[in-house]
């Protein structure tokens, strides 16, 4: 879902984006990996993708996993939901990193661990590819009502709590 | 490829009428034993039209009598009846001469 | 015929789209049961007629044999029928789907493709549309989402029309456009009922009718066997050129041109072919700038018509090539080649004594990468040089 949402809020920036995740069985909690291109042109790829400019990670276990790294561009982007501060570079090929607490300010706002917006406001300031409120306009897409003001709230919360370093 | 045969169907898609040429076989020819009613026996439940597989028992009003158009003699009808009116014949004894 | 008016633009998954195309075209029965990766299309449509923006009348079914069988009576019927799955759900209807079509009844069904039973499989692949190859069915490839919807409303238009009369199935890649989240336009549904208006024009096709003793496709004997099957054979054939005929008329109309049966991408000038279909295409098209731009005179034809097979259409485009490759994303058991490759070697005395290279990949959710397609253009380079080359490769087995 935090896939699409990106996608949309490219799309409302007037670029081209093709985003799917990979899955097994339809099921609640199953790992998932979602893949998003961004461009100026229409996007023609259709595969998984092997060298990415950015990574964010949701899960912070997810840190434990030797190959959470490989393939990283030069110079590319690192968003991480995690409770503790980013002390050290995790990747030589990493030139930013964005840390924020998604999770505590998901179940402040929200209610619940579902740290995705929060991480799209996080996201949008570290890079600065997406203007946050690009990101705001597109949420009543997906959510309405009371839940989508806390969504609004949490997204804002992580523009502007993320701890960004640059190396 | 010079097409000598004569079209059956009218239709691109295989239709047909069926009160006159629908594709069926006559399967009353097949039978070795028919099913004979005792009307006496019979309380005219429909039991046997129900169970019929070809389902060919012509209702007569008061009783039902199979189709012998169609009527393939499976004994179905016997079997189920409750009244056992139905007794099963030989075709033989209906062949005149 | 003027043109359509631009339509909504949105951000949603290739099942999604799947939907809105169904929805757009006012299917009257819909039966589909869930399956992934098609669930979201399924249940999309369910919300579709609960909330009232579709008026069809939505069969609950307990499984997809069910589901056939109950849009190709639905069509029997008149009504304009429409059902959707995948893998293991097509499979499961597969003696509905030959009735469906010895019947001659215009059923769509989007099919997500995805792997067989066999070794269970929740990923992405071509074998279900391959086991359906002789259900004697349309079957369309389609390369991403906006190709999902406006095929749908081709499909329509094209089983439907009289001189078809077949039922349709367009085929997406599960998982890379089933999943995948693109912004698509979506048609005005007054431009659809005006693109799908010259069906209401021409002569009704033959249908059941309440209290009149007709039956539609019952035992078949001899010679009424022969015909009814020939018949369909023509009308296979027949769609060939219906198909570019009615995508024509979809690209004048919405401003969206597909080029029919197959798609030529930078193939005039062209020393060697690729051919591909589905979503690694896009892929395809990206790797062959890159070569180009080295020089390498290599183009692609993108197979979007799959049965019937274009054969007219791929000869013309391949006759004189030097070298051809054929991705296919599936397996043809009992012959060493792909499918789609040993298809297109029957064309081999029409085509000229052209080297063609057979590769398998993309199976089971493993990508046709771009590394992958540029080791593929350079293999059939060679041997567009006279050079030996391998005539059948299984890329995932060499890695």
């Amino acid at each position: 879902m935090a896939a699409r949402m990106l996608a949309s809020a490219f799309v409302r920036e007037g670029k081209s984006v093709a985003s799917f995740p990979m899955y097994g069985f339809e099921r609640r909690g199953a790992p998932v990996v979602a893949f998003t291109r961004v461009d100026e042109k229409p996007i023609r790829e259709k595969t998984q993708i092997y060298n990415p400019d950015c990574l964010i990670v949701i899960d912070p276990g997810l840190l434990t996993l030797p190959t959470l790294f490989t393939g990283l561009k030069l110079e590319s982007v690192f968003i991480l939901n995690s409770p503790k501060k980013m002390v050290e570079q995790p990747d030589k090929n990493l030139k930013i990193g964005g840390v924020v607490n998604a999770t505590q300010i998901a179940v402040d706002e929200i209610g619940r661990d579902i740290p995705n917006t929060c991480l799209l406001g996080a996201f949008a300031a570290a890079t600065g590819w997406l203007k946050l409120q690009s990101i705001l306009d597109c949420l009543p897409d997906y959510l309405s009502g009371d839940i989508l003001e806390r969504n609004i709230k949490s997204a804002g919360r992580g523009f502007r709590e993320v701890e960004v370093t640059k190396w | 490829m010079v097409i000598k045969h004569k079209n059956i169907f009218k239709t691109e898609s295989a239709w047909s009428n069926a009160d006159e040429v629908l594709l069926c076989l006559d399967t009353g020819s097949w039978r070795t034993e028919r099913p004979v009613l005792d009307k006496e026996k019979c309380n005219y439940c429909g039991l046997c039209a129900l169970y019929c597989p070809p389902q060919c028992m012509k209702d007569m009003g008061d009783h039902y009598e199979a189709d012998l158009a169609y009527c393939k003699g499976c004994g179905i009808c016997a079997t189920e009846c409750p009244r056992k009116a139905f007794a099963m014949v030989p075709e033989g004894e209906f062949v005149d001469g | 015929m003027a043109k359509a008016q631009k339509g909504q633009t949105r951000v949603i998954t290739g099942n999604a789209v799947g939907a809105y195309g169904a929805m757009l075209c006012r299917p009257e029965v819909v039966a589909a049961y869930p399956i992934t990766p098609q669930s979201e299309l399924a249940e999309q449509l369910a919300q579709f007629v609960s909330n009232g923006v579709l008026d069809a009348e939505y069969v609950e079914v307990e499984g997809e044999n069910s589901a056939m069988n109950v849009a190709l009576a639905a069509s029997v019927a008149g009504a304009r029928a429409f059902t959707a799955t995948s893998s293991y759900g097509l499979v499961f209807m597969y003696d509905a789907l030959q009735e469906a079509s010895g019947f001659r009844t215009p059923v769509v069904m989007v099919n997500a493709n995805r792997e067989t039973p066999g070794i269970h499989a929740v990923s992405s692949g071509q074998q279900d549309m391959i086991s359906a190859r002789d259900t004697g069915w349309v079957q369309i490839i389609v390369e991403n989402d906006q190709e999902i919807l406006d095929q749908i409303i081709i499909a329509f238009r094209l089983a439907e029309d009289y001189n078809i009369q077949l039922p349709v199935m367009v085929n997406y890649d599960g998982f890379y456009l089933s999943y995948l989240a693109e912004a698509v336009e979506i048609p005005n549904i007054e431009d659809v009922d005006a693109f799908l208006a010259p069906l209401k024009k021409q002569p009704g096709r033959q249908k059941l009718v309440p209290g009149v003793s007709i039956g539609c496709g019952t035992h078949g004997m001899e010679m009424g066997y022969v015909e009814a099957r020939y018949k369909h054979c023509q009308a296979l054939e027949r769609a060939k050129n219906k198909v570019d005929e009615i995508d024509k008329a979809f690209g004048d109309y919405f401003g969206r041109y597909y080029h029919g049966q197959i798609e030529e991408y930078r193939t005039d000038d062209a020393d060697i072919i690729i051919v591909a279909s589905g979503s690694a295409t896009g892929t395809v098209r990206t790797v062959i700038d890159t070569k180009r731009e080295a020089g390498i005179k290599v183009g692609l034809v993108k197979l979007r018509l799959f049965r019937p097979f274009p054969a007219e259409r791929l000869i013309k485009a391949l006759k004189g090539k030097k070298a051809i490759g054929v991705i296919d994303r599936s397996l043809c058991f009992g012959w060493k080649y792909g499918p789609i490759c040993m298809e297109l070697r029957a064309l081999s005395p029409e085509i000229g004594p052209t080297p063609i290279l057979s590769y398998i990949d993309g199976l089971a959710n493993l990508d046709i990468t771009v590394p992958h397609i540029g080791r593929v253009i350079d293999e059939v380079g060679a041997a567009a040089q006279g050079k030996p080359y391998q005539e059948v490769t299984w890329i995932p087995m060499e890695e």
